[in-house]
């Protein structure tokens, strides 16, 4: 009964924590714009998305802890709780060099801006999109 | 939660640039000393950035890893009358490039200013996610 109550939130539940975690990305980035041989990092956000909603449950192709072989969500012990579906580990790629530089660091300052501001916007619609949903079912509840 | 991280990865970018700024300064304090403390000429100090591990996985942030002291040859002036002259009568100043350090300044500043853009963003966006279901 409860899981039907929250279906509708995990969706952007898995949007909100993917959000955070490629905002996390790109502040490394934006860190590293000066690093000699930094290769700057991006997730493709759709795919990353589409395998945690899809794979809800099973987790079976994403692994979320480091150094994770099993590939089962994050359970490295048998008796460990397997991570439900949310990963990014494999869908996470590295930026090619829009200009070249001769330190061998591929961060595109404008390119890592745009995306840290265009990310933070997106977090807070989804955030925005949780908000409304969690009030039109407290609205049900409530009955009036 | 995985975006506090984000203030461990631009603070950590903030006091490497900081830390490079300050450098810049004493170079540039120095572009006209002639002697240091052990008798020879400046030398202009570079900082080295390195990337480091923050937290667990792949959030990386930034650390000073060495400081170098450059190797090029220091400026030589013809100052007879100065004591520190050599037998040539020449001076060796510092080998500090006014115009490298100035750039290198801009550069530290504006990527100071940008971790700190970071840094608000993050912070704005977790206060909006703590207000939650309110």
């Amino acid at each position: 009964m409860l899981d039907k109550l929250t279906n509708g939130l995990d969706f952007q539940g898995h949007a909100l924590l993917l959000r955070a975690e490629r905002q996390r990305l790109l502040a490394s980035n934006i860190a590293n714009a000066d690093t000699p041989g930094y290769v700057a990092r991006d997730m493709k956000f759709a795919e990353a998305l589409t395998a945690a909603a899809g794979g809800s449950g099973s987790g079976s192709t994403l692994s979320a802890s480091q150094g994770d072989s099993t590939g089962r969500g994050g359970a490295s012990q048998a008796g460990h709780i397997p991570l439900s579906g949310f990963s990014e580990r494999s869908t996470l790629g590295y930026a090619v060099q829009t200009q070249p530089a001769l330190d061998n660091n591929s961060v595109d300052m404008d390119r890592e801006r745009a995306a840290f501001m265009d990310n933070a916007v997106r977090y807070e619609a989804t955030l925005r999109f949780l908000n409304g949903k969690a009030k039109t079912m407290l609205s049900a509840i409530q009955g009036q | 939660m995985s975006m506090f991280s984000i203030f461990n990865v631009s603070s950590s970018a903030v006091s490497a640039q900081a830390q490079r700024l300050n450098v810049v300064a004493s170079n540039l304090a120095n572009v006209d000393a002639v002697a240091g403390p052990d008798g020879k000429a400046y030398k202009a100090r570079q900082v080295v950035f390195q990337t480091q591990a923050v937290g667990n996985d792949r959030a990386a942030g930034v650390k000073v890893s060495a400081i170098q002291e450059s190797d090029t040859p220091g400026r030589r002036v013809h100052e007879p009358s100065n004591p520190l002259a050599d037998a040539e009568g020449y001076v060796t100043h510092s080998n500090v490039n006014a115009v490298e350090e100035m750039v290198n300044m801009i550069s530290a500043s504006r990527s100071y200013q940008n971790n700190v853009e970071v840094m608000n963003t993050a912070k704005s966006l977790l206060l909006k996610t703590l207000q939650m279901g309110q």
